[in-house]
């Protein structure tokens, strides 16, 4: 699926509104969730997962090609983590199929 | 930021009733859920991709007993940010070929 198709989705679930203003929702939504990210702010949908900006440091890499070293500078990454209902829904174990302390719960 | 400050952003940014702004990000996040669920990847273009991955059961080991377990295989949930977002965060500029080259399937 992706953006348009999304739009589309929730457009039908949503028929009292155009789907014009579902778009301009569902890019409301990633922008400002961009934007968040962009001051540092972690994000927490629950339910859904948590996103996080972390520092990657400076390290010494290489060109593949040539083997030369190269200056790879700090980087901030976003990184997600999944909430535990997605986490549950996507893998299609019922919450009260896992049992506290299962290999699952250690994975 | 969390889901309430995003209906707000919508209340304010898009002019919806904070009923309807409340709905829709929760119809939205719920789409999204149901799609990955089904074992469906869901592509936002300019923030990143959200795809069920397969693992393989493998050997485990419990850290705190140093116990021997059986880790099922099982489906994860992996998201790969999108160049543009990584771009943003780091003042980098962004461009359409790179929208261009994400679409792509």
């Amino acid at each position: 699926m992706t953006k348009s198709g999304l739009i589309e989705a929730v457009a039908e679930k949503t028929p009292h509104i155009s789907k014009k203003d579902t778009e301009i929702v569902v890019n409301t939504i990633f922008d400002s969730m961009t934007q968040a990210l962009k001051k540092g702010e972690r994000i927490e949908i629950r339910g859904f997962g948590s996103f996080q900006v972390k520092i990657r440091e400076a390290r010494e890499g290489r060109n593949p090609k040539t083997g030369e070293p190269v200056h790879i500078s700090a980087k901030r990454t976003p990184f997600f983590k999944v909430g535990k209902e997605l986490k549950e829904m996507v893998d299609n174990v019922p919450p009260e199929a896992v049992q506290p302390n299962s290999a699952r719960e250690l994975a | 930021m969390t889901k309430a400050e995003i209906v707000e952003q919508i209340y304010e940014q898009v002019g919806f009733s904070k009923k309807e702004s409340a709905e829709l990000v929760e119809t939205v996040f719920e789409t999204i859920k149901q799609t990955l669920s089904m074992g469906e990847k869901v592509k936002i273009s300019g923030f990143g991709n959200f795809v069920v991955r397969p693992k393989n059961a493998r050997k485990g080991r419990n850290p705190q007993t140093g116990q021997e377990i059986l880790l099922e295989a099982r489906r994860v949930l992996t998201f790969k940010p999108s160049l543009v977002l990584k771009n943003i965060l780091n003042d980098e500029p962004v461009d359409s070929s790179m929208l261009a080259a994400e679409n792509r399937d």
